[in-house]
């Protein structure tokens, strides 16, 4: 792969995002990437599972630069999708960038990245699985 | 000020943990340097039997890692052997030629194994048990060899001889003495014990003395050969029969040394001060103490000492002992065995395995055997330190502390009937209270952050079902008391109750106001402090403050409850538990539509959907037309409700009526926690009022008002508030009560801990005999909640950002170079 051309991907605007907040980036593969922008605007992008037990990360309260999962409460870095202390797990990160207020993934992640990673299962159907 | 230095000579348990004391204490004093003949950082020696028998690892046993002396500055210096003490030039000298000065210097050089004096103890394959080395040897010997036997029928000896048993050798335990273990059991708890361990397959040979070790052509051992001249086969020999204190470099230094390297009770040398022992290597009014518990209490005071702070003597421990073989309880202390002018209570169940024995002397329990059943070992053991007079429980002693007095129902566990001073960790001393406090004061909620904390179950590991008790009593579910001055998280200094009081006195109105003027650390806060301020901050100025969703959890930013799999639940809200066709056919139709996989009754008397996408929330909402059951909030749940008197042969009052003209009445209302009614109409209460927050019983002259109850994780009883006569009495006293809970309490506290927290009798001033104020609070309710919106419906107005509910699709958008 050549670093020096990323190909971005438009996904939508900075404005979309509630600030502390995120979106769901859906794919035609695999799971949702997070897209989450901080109280400072800055813009990160994580594939929506917790490293823990595949909490949807999205839907996490954001901090600072950290989001805590709803499912169990692991706090995970946006910058580099590390879990804090004294948890250890890290979350699929992608790259990401903001020009003129829109907000850009790599395109190639996008399309690539974390597709190995299942969904977790609960109901009817995880009985049917185990 | 210049530091002092000082040199540890022995990087063992006991010698790291007086450092760890004193670094805690006094982390500026001293410039310290560790020796270490073993190659290893400070493992847990204990932990060398789980390790043989394969349940843990190297890895998991090492208490400090490297990084732990390079972060404390200290100077380690591994597989180096101290051979020489300068004691006037102040110098340790280790066979490398390495030296290092000291100003004070600690010796921890711990124990040799005593090998027995026969001949062919120097074959190959003949080893001690001792630290990782003879561990991975009796590993690698168990992978390639099969006859294993084991000298010496002690604690050591026995854990030796389990752990090669489980990995796959043929074990031969050799014992001199008549029963198993006599220094810790007598005969019959010994010969349980042996009958255990044979029903693993271990073989015994007690009272048989070893005369030789036999060699092969190789110079390893092939066999053990006894007094009376018979042989057993042998690839592998350990030598488990005692431990006898390493004095070799004390003696070599002049220091006197008799059974141990004898120390005072400030744990120094009494041939010279500047020098310390602590340890299986100090000998201690007479006793060198071999055991974990006693060497933690040294290394305590010998701190306190180095530290110059002259407090704290060690007086000497008495030593209970538990044997760590998986599935095998068994717990003694004191004199055991009894004798002359004491008395014995026994308890004998040979068949089921299980054996105590408890000796008396005047009124004094002096002593504790037990086999089988050890839960009350710590008990016991407690009432023997402190020499309590047992006169009063003598007859229900035998049965363990569960069955003196109260203790042990109501839902209460073991560790919940503990006192905060009983002790649960015997290896490190730690007790209730101090575990307890941990947990609340620093959010402790794993094991291992309780073992980080307060070193409560991180040596040999026993403890750890007691530990994981208290844990759950104390942190887990629902329960999340908080001491008197607590801050909110780590982002403050401020606790809950300032929190309040500030939002109130400066009329704060915002989340970002009241961080700034309480000088918050954090730029937003956290996932703790942010929901609670935000519910501080709507609940004191209803109407006036400006509710912030991403400072809520999820569930009530979206209205639904998000499960394991990232989907949702949907909980209709049906009035006092009351539905018609009408609407079943409708939830009914909307479960086929959007293919929700599970449909449950819950226990608050409504429906459950399972499984629901989050792109499929607000469309089911709306399909179904019915209100917010607010079961994702932190809110008025549900009132359940019995059948009353409408249909009912017993009932005395319409009580689905009075659930529906609370619940009409309560909707909407957010609260610290969640908050669950119930209504009966009649005593017998077949909507369970009695564990609810609040419960309403209909009896024939009126309405029985009962607070503060909860069928969580511990069962809590409601109790009774006050009788009143009418249905607009039972919503004013309910709602009254419920308002001060919503302006008083702290956020995730239910009401049960706010009741306990202020008192009921503060409840009740408030609410009965102040009549003013409880018409003021229920005013202040019912102004709060009028005309809040169904967030189901009315979304703009509930504030809710539909967006959530979409998610942005990638394959709309176009691809850009840069």
């Amino acid at each position: 792969m050549n670093a020096r051309s990323t190909i971005w991907q438009q996904v939508c605007r900075v404005d979309d995002i509630p600030p502390l907040g995120a979106r769901r980036v859906a794919r035609e593969q695999g799971i949702a990437v997070a897209v989450f922008r901080s109280a400072t605007d800055r813009v990160f992008a994580l594939l929506d599972r917790c490293p823990h037990k595949g909490g949807p990360l999205s839907q996490g309260i954001v901090f600072g630069e950290s989001v805590a999962c709803p499912l169990h409460n692991w706090t995970i870095a946006l910058a580099d999708g590390q879990a804090k202390a004294p948890d250890v797990g890290c979350a699929v990160s992608f790259g990401c960038k903001i020009e003129d207020g829109v907000v850009y993934l790599d395109a190639d992640e996008l399309a690539h990245k974390g597709l190995d990673v299942s969904a977790p299962v609960a109901g009817p159907q995880a009985k049917a699985g185990a | 000020m210049k530091r002092m230095k000082l040199v540890l000579v022995g990087n063992g348990m006991a010698g790291v943990r007086a450092l760890e004391e004193l670094l805690k204490i006094a982390p500026e004093l001293y410039d310290i340097t560790v020796f270490g003949a073993e190659p290893h950082p400070n493992y847990n020696r204990i932990l060398l039997s789980p390790v043989l028998a394969g349940e843990q690892t190297v890895d998991q046993i090492i208490l400090n890692p490297l990084s732990w002396y390079a972060e404390s500055g200290i100077t380690l210096h591994t597989g180096k052997k101290i051979n020489r003490i300068d004691r006037t030039k102040r110098l340790v000298i280790a066979d490398d030629g390495t030296t290092a000065e000291y100003d004070r210097l600690l010796l921890a050089t711990g124990s040799n194994p005593f090998v027995l004096p026969v001949p062919g103890n120097e074959l190959q394959g003949v080893i001690a048990y001792r630290d990782i080395a003879d561990t991975n040897t009796m590993i690698d010997a168990a992978a390639t060899h099969r006859h294993a036997v084991v000298i010496g029928g002690g604690l050591l000896g026995l854990e030796a001889a389990n752990g090669l048993k489980q990995r796959g050798m043929n074990v031969t335990v050799v014992h001199i003495m008549p029963w198993l273990m006599e220094r810790q059991l007598d005969a019959v708890a010994g010969k349980l014990l042996q009958g255990s361990l044979e029903q693993r397959g271990i073989l015994f040979l007690i009272g048989a003395q070893t005369a030789a070790l036999l060699g092969n052509e190789h110079g390893r051992v092939r066999a053990v050969k006894f007094k009376d001249g018979t042989e057993v086969p042998a690839d592998l020999v350990v030598m488990a029969a005692g431990i006898r204190p390493n004095t070799e470099l004390a003696e070599r230094a002049g220091l006197y040394c008799n059974r141990g390297v004898v120390v005072n009770d400030t744990l120094q040398t009494i041939t010279d001060p500047r020098i310390y022992a602590v340890g299986e290597c100090a000998a201690h009014r007479g006793i060198a103490y071999g055991l974990v518990a006693p060497l933690f209490e040294q290394g305590k005071v010998c701190a306190t000492h180095l530290a110059q702070f002259g407090i704290g003597r060690y007086s000497g421990s008495q030593t209970s002992t538990k044997l760590k073989v998986t599935g095998i309880d068994l717990f003694s202390a004191g004199n055991f065995m009894g004798g002359e002018g004491t008395e014995e209570i026994v308890l004998s169940d040979p068949l089921g395995g299980v054996y105590k024995k408890l000796v008396i002397q005047g009124d004094k329990l002096i002593g504790a055997c037990l086999y089988g059943d050890t839960v009350d070992g710590s008990w016991y053991f407690k009432l023997l330190r402190e020499g309590r007079p047992i006169g009063d429980l003598r007859d229900r002693l035998m049965f363990g502390e569960s069955n003196i007095g109260d203790v042990g129902h109501e839902g209460h566990n073991r560790a919940a009937a503990m006192a905060d001073a009983d002790e649960v960790c015997g290896c490190n001393g730690v007790n209730k209270g101090t575990i307890c406090k941990a947990i609340k004061d620093k959010g402790l909620f794993t094991l291992e952050e309780v073992r980080k904390h307060t070193k409560a179950s991180a040596s040999c590991g026993s403890c750890t079902g007691l530990v994981e008790q208290l844990l759950m009593f104390t942190a887990g579910g629902d329960y999340s008391a908080a001491p008197k001055k607590k801050a909110v998280c780590g982002c403050t200094e401020v606790s809950h109750q300032e929190l309040r009081n500030t939002i109130r006195e400066h009329k704060l109105l915002s989340i970002a106001d009241a961080m700034k003027f309480l000088e918050w650390r954090t730029p937003n806060g956290c996932a703790t402090c942010r929901p609670a301020i935000n519910y501080y901050l709507i609940s004191t100025w209803p109407k006036e403050a400006k509710d912030d969703p991403q400072s809520r959890f999820i569930n009530e930013r979206s209205h639904a409850n998000i499960q394991k799999d990232g989907t949702y639940s949907v909980v209709p809200r049906m009035w006092g538990g009351e539905t018609t066709a009408d609407e079943l056919r409708r939830i009914a139709d909307a479960v086929d539509k959007y293919k929700i996989p599970t449909v449950k009754v819950t226990g608050g008397q409504r429906i459950d959907l399972l499984g629901v996408k989050k792109e499929d929330l607000v469309n089911v909402w709306r399909d179904i037309g019915m209100p917010s059951g607010h079961a994702y909030a932190k809110a008025l749940r549900t009132v359940k409700t019995c059948v009353g008197s409408e249909w009912c042969r017993f009932g005395t009052q319409d009580s689905t009526q009075m659930g529906k003209d609370l619940e009409r009445a309560l909707w909407r209302m957010y609260a610290p926690h969640k908050v669950k009614l119930a209504v009966s109409g009649c005593p017998r209460n077949c909507a369970e009022a009695g564990i609810k927050d609040v419960g309403v019983i209909g009896v024939d002259s009126g309405w029985e008002l009962y607070v503060a109850g909860n069928g969580g994780i511990k069962t809590e009883v409601a109790q009774f508030f006050v009788k009143v006569k009418t249905a607009a009495e039972v919503l004013e006293y309910a709602g009254a009560f419920l308002q001060l809970y919503r302006e008083e309490g702290w956020y995730l506290e239910r009401t049960v801990h706010y009741v306990s927290r202020v008192g009921m009798e503060h409840v009740k001033k408030k609410v009965l005999d102040d009549a003013a104020n409880r018409k003021l609070l229920w005013q202040r309710l019912q102004f709060a909640l009028d005309g809040e919106p169904d967030p189901w419906f009315e979304h703009t107005k509930a504030g809710i950002d539909l967006r959530q509910f979409k998610p942005v699709a990638s394959d709309a958008a176009h691809e850009v170079s840069a």
